[in-house]
């Protein structure tokens, strides 16, 4: 992260010792500075100073105008000045004797839950009552007793006896999330942390307060009488529930992860995660993983010697020649695309390879070649310039559902530096509205007229040189849109970013896991670049015919143009057609999953080749930034299956092709070692948006996309927080349920040419007119249940006669 | 030498119906604002500021040098907030002033408006005085009507809407910036500072909070000229002001005096403590000043008199207690007042009175124990001076400096309960026996 | 003898009571709800007058009151749950026709609050904090009510009733129950708790006339200072040629 380097210096004496921090530092962050630890519980560096815990009091003798405050001050709410004189607890008999004071106060009412408390162990209170508290107490009078723990929601619970009512949860709630479903209720001995019975604390940021919490006030349904913090093994490691590139602190007992911690990473997450990437952890605990190989007999699939696995897909491989199509999913490291970017090239001989298990387009991977692949950390396109922008557009993209992480950046900027966000979306979502976006109404499908508009200043939201466009996978679903991103950005000088959903996704475009693309940004239809590929992995040559993308794949291997499939990572129900990727895959003469978890794949695959947890394996995630996320090696078991890389290498040897590499760190050091191309530049797509008249299928237009806690199978095994979701509502406009002749809550039902899905109404004052919204993944999947996509059109009618 | 007492905001409280507009105006009422209005807003500002007016709610600050901190060339709206909130315990002259006079506080508050260019402004009053409420918004209806507040008041092109808002019921809501937040619609605790409400106050911008005394001498400031008004009391307490003596003295009530004169003045003209009683102890401003004792009597009640005997004038609330009451019970009580009102917002204030009260009960009880009055003082220690706002100040205060004074008494709270030593009945003005017999 | 049971088990507390979701507010409670609200620069400044309006209504603050102090406002209803229960005014549960307060801050307890506590409470035969069983009358200890002159003091649905005797609150309460009229030594003829709230929210209710300037304590300064020929100073003579201002 770039510091400023323009801010003014102001030099103070704290305990003696001078330094020099910014204007405007508080006191008991400038004594960090210097190694001064003041104990503090309401101050967090990351919320607006309170000063209500009075725990961090110092005194200061002179306030840098020679006179000095007659009383102690909290050092989180008094700012540096120049020639300030300040003396801690450690030089001051005052502020001594009054954080003593302060700490005794707040262990009256505090009750002895120490050794039941999920806390103890690494709880603030409890560690400075140990170093700085009373061995004995002098309090005779009753203790404040409620009633306790209070579910504040399905997954966070509150013990309000253990509370120091530092409100960091509800500044947290009010101030980063903007989800003030908590607050402070009561007052005087009887305030407390509250929540309206009706309205539990239903946040997509909820966990973050449990790790706020100075207490064990806050704790979470998870991991309540887990574990022991002393008895946890932590690791440093990345998010894989998206491309928002979260760092996470994993901590494990028993080779078992027992909870995930946001780790401290300034440039990406700050200190904050989703619940998704908090919670979202046991999806492996069921019974559904794949132990061992399994091998098709007739319509069985068989367990498996991994012998007799590898033989059996090395002989469907080689029987398909090149004729093979290799499809990835978002679960994937970079080191793990790469291997399987290089396998097809390298040991299939085929560009038939594609990561985008959704719905995607040529325009797309056009797109993509031109302006995401093998693109370093660009500064003016990182979290940071995101907070620095004057102005963000989002296409097609929802910050608060598709990376969160980008809302809270978004959030912080709209909050302190007055950030304008404007949203190209059918309606403003509950997201949007906490950006205090404003929304450019815009049917879905429609995004290239609306962005045309944008060019210029009719008044309204005006694209220029200082403006930020966040664009999102579901634009390759709106043709010519992303053309017109990338000729709005070069018209105007506005910097875009692409930001996709899935972790591996910025990842698998960088390793080439694309028919268009080579590894670093490489055209395979440059020939350049291939004999710079080739040469590094030692072929004679690669491939030159750029390959089939994941729907055509799927396509040839149902018509038996393909001879085999290498799936890998990938939910058949996300793509445009599952029912038609099923049967592709039932048709298909061969093919063979690499998968951790029995899927609509492995049950279709002749060889089912079982692969490491990402908690098995060390490597990289590309966040949407392109910034390196490491993964960490949590859970060294040694009974867990190999990586998909070792897999891959030992499918490659066994095919008599070095895949290169047998470990995350060779693929990593392969990977490097070829760079990014620096050959000519790829062309910027040219797709004009489409005249055709829409197809037939009913009066309204669709709109959906995946809100963050869905059906997502990654979020398997966690019912609390799974009650946590937001409730599967259909939306539409006021005047849209007019004409239905029914308001909120009437049950109502979409219908495509595949089937419907029936949900409560919900009327949204703004959204425009004969648009419904959907859910994309909660109870049903949308392309699967309608067979429709965002744009196609619907029919909307009401069921039960609206009686939900 | 001026009269001892000098009624001015009060001289109009025995009219008949001295609420409505037209007998305030009958008494020259509003001729002030024609006045204001005639001078510049700087001008106003200049006279009140040279007047030495001072803040009358508690603090003393100067009311003309509060305005002046109003950052002018800031692009935000400009209010003037009324501070009706008294709840201090003993403190009960706005709500007199209010109900007698409601045109005094209001012509206070559009001529302060138009001193600090504010075109709105917030009359915030506890909530659990309807009369007084009901007495204000009629006075605010009829002077909208006259047109003394609305848009172009008087053909000046000076706006000016006034908003009357009701409290809730909160103590803490007195302290400026918990009243902010409470205008705001928020829970009523203190903000921090900075930054002061004259530069973000109200909706983050700047604002003048003014006590409801203080805005109601403005118009007789203007009235009469800043020298008039500091030819009243002493050199630097300036002007008149309202006490209150209430308690166990023989005729309680209010008396508008110079600043400075003395409790044995006051108590003269009450008729002195009530029948064949002394006086024990009193409050020179409020239950948060500390208590003084018949030593006291000849101190003038002014800012520095106060000051100097260790104490503050504070709202000049002077409650009186005779020998029969127990200085136990009655810090028992006052701090009882500050557990109930605490906000909960910081730590020794919430915990601190929780403990307080506790440790109190006990001594009242008779069922303390050596070291206990160290360590109700040590718990003092921490609790003063540490809090987020003054309000547990005031809650130490009053126990500092009862122990000061009658630490005997708290010392036989180690063995006899405070209603042996000093039995309830005879401080009260009536017993429950008599009482009971009538029932 | 210290009147406040030290309490320090709270079971029921953080919000109002949900139990009881009944509720008045009608589509005039919206509109008026409204009005209030655009009555300020900034919404959310009415809320304290929004919820006295709800209890004027509902006779307590209703979940329903909640809600829709939430919906008019576009805040979370734990926002205004937090501010609801800050605020002593506002009741949890439904409050009786007559709100009646005894003060039992220091110098009214010591002056004979205390004993009028445990008077009405017996006259009553309910504890502070409750409601008669038919629905008449509420009682609550109340703090400092700023009429320390007039000690000790009660209130009935917050108007003054000053220099209380035992005598005077069994006639008090008596009239109440009775319903008889009940005149305020400083205020109005007595109405009922709701009425009253719908003036604290901010809609007159004809009554600003009723009742004396001043009680007597009030005046008594004025009147020695009359008897005695005491007053302010003169306004001073303007100086040369500094004119009159109009």
């Amino acid at each position: 992260m770039s510091v400023e380097t323009t801010t003014d210096l102001v030099t103070l004496t704290i305990d003696g010792v001078q330094v020099s921090v910014p204007k405007g530092t508080l006191i008991i962050r400038a004594a960090e500075r210097i190694g001064v630890a003041i104990p503090r519980f309401c101050d967090h560096p990351l919320l607006d100073p309170q000063g209500a815990c009075r725990q961090c009091m110092v005194e200061i003798p002179d306030a840098g105008n020679g006179r000095g405050f007659p009383k102690p001050q909290a050092s989180c709410t008094v700012e540096v000045a120049q020639g300030m004189k300040v003396n801690t607890q450690l030089s001051s008999a005052v502020a001594e004797k009054a954080q003593r004071g302060i700490l005794e106060l707040l262990l009256i009412n505090h009750p002895l839950d120490c050794p039941i408390c999920d806390k103890g162990g690494e709880c603030p209170l409890q560690n400075q009552a140990m170093s700085t508290g009373r061995g004995e107490s002098r309090y005779e009078g009753v203790k404040r007793t409620f009633p306790k723990p209070v579910a504040i929601s399905a997954q966070i619970l509150l013990d309000r006896e253990r509370c120091v009512l530092c409100a960091r949860c509800t500044r947290f709630s009010e101030q980063i999330s903007g989800d003030p479903f908590i607050a402070l209720v009561e007052r005087g001995a009887l305030q407390q942390v509250g929540f309206y019975e009706d309205h539990p604390y239903d946040s997509y940021f909820s966990g973050n307060v449990t790790q706020i919490c100075p207490v064990g006030a806050l704790t979470s349904a998870a991991y309540r009488f887990q574990a022991r913090p002393f008895d946890l093994v932590s690791t440093t490691t990345a998010c894989e529930h998206c491309a928002s590139g979260c760092e996470l602190r994993t901590d494990h007992r028993h080779y078992q992860v027992k909870r995930r911690l946001a780790g401290n990473a300034p440039e990406v997450n700050e200190e904050w995660n989703c619940d998704k990437g908090r919670f979202g952890f046991r999806y492996s605990r069921g019974d559904d993983r794949v132990t061992t190989p399994l091998v098709r007999r007739g319509d069985l699939l068989e367990p498996a010697s991994w012998h007799e696995a590898i033989d059996a897909a090395v002989t469907g491989l080689k029987a398909a020649g090149s004729s093979v199509g290799v499809l990835t999913g978002g679960r994937l490291t970079l080191e793990t695309a790469y291997a399987y970017s290089r396998f097809a090239r390298a040991v299939l001989g085929t560009n038939h390879i594609d990561f985008r298990s959704r719905p995607h387009s040529a325009e797309e991977a056009d797109f993509l070649a031109a302006s995401v692949a093998g693109k370093p950390l660009d500064p003016s396109v990182t979290y940071e310039a995101i907070e620095r922008a004057r102005q963000v557009l989002l296409v097609s993209f929802e910050p608060e559902d598709e990376s969160p992480i980008v809302f809270l950046r978004l959030r912080k900027a709209v909050r302190k530096r007055k950030l304008q966000v404007a949203t190209l979306a059918p309606f403003l979502s509950r997201g949007s509205g906490k950006l205090g976006a404003r929304l450019v109404p815009t049917l879905p499908g429609h995004e290239v007229q609306v962005l045309d508009d944008l060019v210029s200043a009719d008044g309204g939201f005006t694209v220029d040189a200082d403006t930020l466009i966040l664009v999102g996978e579901r634009a390759a679903g709106s043709q010519g849109c992303l053309t017109a991103v990338t000729k709005l950005a070069a018209a105007t000088g506005a910097k875009f970013a692409w930001v996709p959903r899935r972790a591996g996704d910025v990842g698998a475009v960088d390793a080439g896991c694309l028919p268009n693309l080579l590894p670093g940004g490489r055209p395979v239809s440059d020939a350049a670049a291939r004999v710079d590929v080739a040469s590094a992995w030692g072929v004679d040559h690669l491939p030159a015919e750029p390959g089939l993308d994941g729907d055509a794949i799927l396509d040839a291997a149902a018509s038996g143009t393909l001879q085999a499939l290498v799936v890998a990572g990938v939910e058949l129900g996300d793509l445009r057609d599952p029912r038609g990727a099923r049967s592709a895959l039932e048709s298909a003469s061969f093919v063979v999953s690499l998968e951790q978890r029995v899927s609509d794949v492995t049950a279709r695959a002749d060889v089912v080749l079982p692969v490491a947890l990402l908690e098995e394996q060390a490597g990289t995630f590309l966040n949407w930034e392109h910034r390196p996320r490491p993964v960490g090696l949590v859970n060294r078991q040694n009974k867990a299956p190999m990586t998909d890389i070792r897999v891959l290498a030992a499918l490659a040897d066994a095919m008599g092709t070095d895949l290169g590499f047998r470990t995350p760190t060779q693929a990593m050091v392969s990977f490097t070692e070829l760079g990014a191309w620096d050959g000519s530049p790829v062309a910027l797509p040219g797709v004009a948006a489409s005249h055709d008249a829409p197809k037939p299928g009913g009066p309204f237009t669709l709109a959906t996309w995946r809100v963050l806690l869905d059906d997502a199978r990654g979020l398997d095994n966690e019912p609390d927080l799974a009650r946590t979701a937001p409730v599967a509502v259909i939306k539409v406009s006021p005047a849209t349920a007019a004409a239905l002749g029914v308001g909120d809550g009437a049950m109502v039902a979409v219908s495509g040419p595949a089937g419907s899905i029936e949900r409560p109404l919900a009327v949204v004052d703004g959204m425009l007119d004969n648009v419904v919204w959907v859910p994309g993944n909660s109870g049903a999947k949308v392309q699967e249940a309608l067979g429709a996509l965002a744009g196609d059109q619907v029919s909307l009618d009401v069921r039960n006669g609206g009686v939900a | 030498m001026t009269d001892l007492l000098t009624p001015v905001l009060s001289a109009n409280w025995a009219d008949e119906r001295s609420w409505k507009l037209t007998n305030y105006e009958r008494r020259g009422g509003y001729s002030a604002l024609r006045t204001a209005l005639s001078m510049t807003p700087t001008e106003v500002m200049t006279t009140v500021k040279d007047s030495n007016l001072r803040g009358r709610g508690g603090a003393g600050f100067p009311t003309g040098m509060k305005w002046s901190f109003v950052p002018q060339d800031n692009p935000n709206p400009k209010y003037l907030v009324v501070n009706g909130d008294e709840s201090e315990p003993g403190t009960c002259k706005d709500m007199p002033l209010m109900l007698a006079s409601p045109h005094t506080l209001v012509e206070g508050v559009i001529i302060s408006s138009y001193a600090i260019n504010a075109h709105h402004a917030f009359i915030y009053i506890r909530g659990e005085v309807l009369h007084v409420i009901r007495r204000v918004q009629q006075a605010v209806r009829e002077a909208y009507s006259a047109g003394y507040i609305g848009t172009n008041i008087l053909g000046t092109g000076y706006d000016l809407e006034v908003i009357v808002h009701a409290g809730a019921g909160a103590y803490i809501c007195g302290e400026e910036t918990a009243l902010l937040d409470s205008l705001e619609g928020r829970r009523g605790q203190p903000r921090l500072r900075p930054p002061f409400p004259a530069v973000a106050g109200l909706y983050a911008s700047p604002t003048v909070i003014n006590n409801v005394e203080s805005i109601a001498s403005v118009p007789s400031i203007i009235a009469n000229g800043k020298e008039w008004f500091s030819s009243m009391g002493t050199e630097k307490s300036k002007g008149f002001t309202l006490y209150s003596l209430s308690g166990h003295v023989a005729r309680p009530g209010q008396f508008e005096a110079p600043m400075g004169i003395t409790m044995r003045q006051l108590l003269e003209l009450s008729g002195g403590i009530r029948e064949g009683h002394q006086l024990k102890f009193f409050t020179p401003g409020g239950s948060s000043t500390p208590i003084l004792t018949p030593d006291h009597l000849d101190v003038p009640l002014d800012y520095e008199g106060m000051a100097g005997a260790g104490t503050m004038l504070g709202t000049k609330a002077l409650q009186c207690f005779d020998e029969t009451t127990s200085v136990v019970r009655t810090t028992l009580r006052w701090v009882e007042f500050y557990k109930h009102e605490s906000c909960g917002k910081c730590t020794p204030c919430r915990e601190g009175n929780w403990w307080l009260v506790q440790l109190l009960s006990k001594l009242e009880a008779g069922k303390g124990e050596e070291g206990d009055i160290e360590k109700l003082l040590d718990l003092c220690d921490n609790i003063g001076g540490k809090s987020f706002c003054a309000l547990a100040d005031g809650a130490v205060a009053c126990v500092t400096s009862a122990v000061k004074h009658f630490r005997s008494e708290f010392e036989q709270g180690y063995h006899t309960p405070a209603w042996e030593l000093f039995p309830y009945s005879r401080s009260a003005l009536f017993t429950s026996e008599t009482a009971g017999a009538h029932a | 003898m210290s009147g406040h049971e030290f309490q320090s088990h709270f079971e029921h507390s953080g919000g109002v009571d949900m139990s009881d979701t009944s509720t008045l507010i009608s589509d005039t409670t919206f509109d008026e709800l409204r009005q209030l609200a655009a009555r300020y620069p900034q919404p959310r400044s009415a809320l304290l007058p929004m919820l006295h309006l709800v209890q004027s209504v509902d006779g307590r603050v209703s979940p329903a009151g909640i809600q829709a102090c939430a919906d008019v406002l576009g805040i979370t209803t734990a926002q205004v749950s937090g501010v609801a229960t800050f605020y002593t005014m506002y009741k949890r549960r439904p409050a009786g026709r007559h709100h009646v307060g005894v003060c039992t801050t220091a110098l009214c307890a010591v002056m004979g609050g205390d004993i009028l506590m445990d008077r009405v409470e017996q006259r009553l035969g309910i504890h502070e904090n409750e409601t008669t069983a038919d629905g008449l009358i509420s009682l609550e200890r109340l703090e400092c009510n700023a009429a320390c002159d007039f000690a000790p003091v009660m209130m009935v649905n917050w108007e003054f009733m000053d220099n209380m005797t035992p005598e005077k609150a069994d006639d008090l309460i008596d009239k109440l129950l009775a319903d008889d009229e009940v005149q305020s030594t400083r205020g109005a003829r007595i109405t009922s708790w709701r009425e009253a709230e719908r003036v604290l929210a901010g809609f007159p209710d004809g009554r600003a006339d009723e009742g004396p300037s001043a009680g007597d304590a009030s005046l008594l300064g004025l009147r020695i200072a009359n008897e005695q020929g005491w007053k302010a100073p003169a306004k001073p003579a303007p100086a040369a040629g500094e004119g009159e201002a109009k």
